[in-house]
């Protein structure tokens, strides 16, 4: 039977193959561990050279099959398994009584430390020699090499993580995806594997079931792996694999008819702006202030902020900046704002709810925003996280306006808030919807939990009839502007629905921009009207997603 | 005893790439081989057929070494092993 693992999408694809599992790293055996009871040491140091050739000889044989630069090194790291001065030195350590695994070990520490101490290029040939050793480590013990499987064929790796020196080592011939159980969308191994533009899929805490041979269909744009695949996934895999190169995003949202639907970037620090600016984003529709202060022990400073906040806003100048104020709570602690005793964080003090218990840490933010604005030519709009009511957001726009910002506006992400929209906006300029936790509220379902990923998805439709009391609400206000900033923007399909909802303005990651840009052409607004009364209408999530997506075709001519 | 003395070609040392093709060449001949960096004792000398061995020397491009060998035919082998450390790999 088909089984699906749920886990993030890091990097965009979908393939069919077989996996293999990265091996389990060669843990260090005990030091100087005796010889093993009734191996003599003759024995012993037979099974160490036995072992050190077979790994010389594996090694030979790949480096005949490698061409260049890998077969230099592959010869030079044969050469090492078998090192005469190597083996000789750990065969001394046997004689006195020590076993194989342990000897070589030693053996070979003694020579990298020796490589380091020359430092430079032979430094890092040291890792090369570690690399020897645990290679044969693991013949000795009788278990697969460690490091990245060899294979004739192409595989999907399934690992727990991937550290940088496996990375370097992975064939993007050979290797078709990644899966891995941890790690997350900033994990060395979701960075190779955007670099090498392959399907990747990070902190899919199941995968960890799959096994060497499994056949799957590794779905990096829903974020899914899916055994036994059917014909779906096989038309899936063969469309990705047929699709057509996405144009760049020329720096300008609009439909097909010319309706505008201003893309903006969500960012996280000064270089993410700049790299966002330069992938065309219109501005920021959300700046994550809480860079600024995650990881500190204290509240930074005025001129910290400051200084943080205008690298942001230098690399929009004249375009809009619109700036989330701290965040803190839930899965984003800090030590200085929250309380971690709570029983139920989602539900407790966090966003723009820690001003009632450490009073005047927003406003001096507010005050340094607003210096930073002073400084620079970025049209800079404030908002908070986790408004539940009207009032709220009155006394948000009070204290940003008395700080000198004149723009002042409230998330949606807490369904009170959607539901009174209209009211939220007589007494503040503009909203924004996060959809991740507004999903998890009206869902009533953890974000965090794997279990509940399906109800935690954007497309269930009372998500959606959030989104639409929302516009709505603003429509009652006076057309006031409505942004989404969380990852259903990112999706080309949804973001079709979502304009067609009536949102002004999406946000999303700067890799986004060029496929939903791609998508929101091919269709006029009278379209991404009728799309979206099909989302609202559809009786769960899956069908949602399936009658849209079968109603843009320009989807599959992209692969996404 | 034969010894030679050789000035290492590789531009970059006797790294990883060099140091294969020279132990290499020096397991196959039918001599053992010593190296040693030019003004050390004999004694201290190195397995020359050993990779890590070499690369331990840290000897750059332009470093003199030493090699000796014993026996029938060390100094044709010698001779061969001198020529591999004074040619430039990199340059191929």
């Amino acid at each position: 039977m088909s089984k699906k693992y749920t886990g993030v999408g890091v990097s965009a694809g979908r393939v069919i193959g077989r996996v293999r599992r990265m091996p389990e790293p060669i843990l260090a055996p005990a030091d100087g561990a005796p010889l093993p009871q009734g191996v003599s040491a003759e024995e012993e140091t037979q099974r160490l050279a036995d072992a050190s050739k077979a790994v010389a000889t594996g090694l030979k044989e790949r480096a005949t099959l490698a061409t260049g630069d890998a077969q230099a090194v592959l010869k030079a790291t044969a050469l090492m398994a078998s090192d005469r001065s190597l083996i000789k030195s750990a065969t001394k350590l046997v004689a006195g009584g020590t076993c194989a695994e342990s000897a070589i070990w030693e053996a070979a520490d003694a020579v990298a430390t020796q490589l380091t101490a020359l430092g430079g290029y032979m430094a890092e040939r040291a890792g090369d020699v570690l690399d020897v050793r645990a290679r044969i480590v693991a013949e000795l013990r009788g278990v697969p090499a460690p490091g990245i499987p060899d294979s004739n064929e192409p595989f999907i790796l399934a690992a727990v993580d991937l550290a940088p020196a496996d990375t370097a080592t992975l064939d993007p011939a050979k290797v078709l995806a990644l899966v891995t159980s941890d790690g997350g969308p900033q994990s060395h191994t979701a960075i190779i594997a955007r670099s090498l533009g392959l399907p990747a899929i990070v902190a899919a805490p199941e995968t960890i079931e799959l096994a060497d041979g499994d056949y799957v269909f590794v779905d990096g744009i829903d974020g899914q792996v899916i055994t036994d695949p059917t014909e779906a996934e096989e038309h899936l895999a063969s469309t990705y694999a047929n699709r057509e190169v996405l144009p760049d995003f020329s720096g300008t949202g609009e439909l097909a008819d010319g309706y505008r639907v201003p893309l903006l970037s969500n960012v996280g620090s000064g270089g993410d702006a700049q790299l966002a600016a330069s992938a065309g984003a219109e501005g920021v529709g959300l700046l994550r202030t809480e860079f600024c202060f995650l990881g500190k022990e204290k509240e930074p400073t005025h001129e910290e902020q400051v200084s943080a906040y205008g690298a942001v806003f230098a690399a929009f100048p004249h375009k809009k900046v619109v700036v989330r104020t701290l965040d803190a709570g839930a899965d984003k602690p800090l030590p200085f704002l929250t309380d971690s005793s709570e029983p139920n964080p989602a539900l407790g003090v966090r966003g723009y709810r820690t001003d009632l218990t450490s009073p005047g840490v927003l406003e001096r933010q507010l005050k340094a925003i607003a210096q930073a604005a002073s400084e620079h030519e970025a049209d800079v709009w404030v908002m908070a996280p986790m408004i539940s009511t009207p009032a709220e957001a009155q006394d948000f726009a009070t204290m940003a306006k008395a700080t000198g910002l004149a723009i002042a506006g409230t998330m949606i992400e807490v369904p009170s808030a959607a539901v009174l929209a209209g009211q939220i906006l007589q007494r503040c300029d503009f909203v924004s919807i996060g959809t991740n936790d507004l999903t998890q509220y009206t869902m009533a379902a953890d974000r965090q939990l794997g279990t509940l990923a399906d109800l935690n998805d954007p497309w269930q439709p009372a998500v959606l009839h959030m989104v639409a009391a929302t516009t709505a609400g603003a429509h009652s206000a006076g057309d006031k502007s409505v942004g989404v900033c969380g990852e259903a923007a990112a999706d080309p399909a949804l973001a079709v629905v979502l304009v067609g909802l009536g949102v002004t303005t999406l946000s999303m990651n700067k890799r986004a921009l060029a496929p939903v840009s791609a998508v929101l052409r091919t269709v006029d607004f009278a379209k991404a009207q009728r799309l979206a009364k099909l989302a609202l209408d559809a009786p769960s999530a899956e069908l949602a997603r399936s009658a849209v997506r079968a109603e843009l075709s320009e989807l599959d001519r992209f692969g996404l | 005893m034969a010894e030679r003395t050789a000035i290492i070609g590789s531009r970059v040392g006797l790294h990883a790439r060099p140091a294969a093709i020279f132990a290499e060449a020096a397991a196959e001949l039918p001599v053992e081989v010593t190296i040693a960096l030019e003004g050390e004792p004999a004694d201290e000398a190195m397995d020359a057929s050993s990779i890590l061995s070499l690369m331990g020397l840290g000897a750059e491009h332009g470093t003199s070494v030493v090699l000796r060998a014993e026996g029938e035919g060390a100094e044709a082998a010698l001779d061969q092993l001198v020529t591999i450390l004074e040619t430039d790999h990199d340059a191929e």
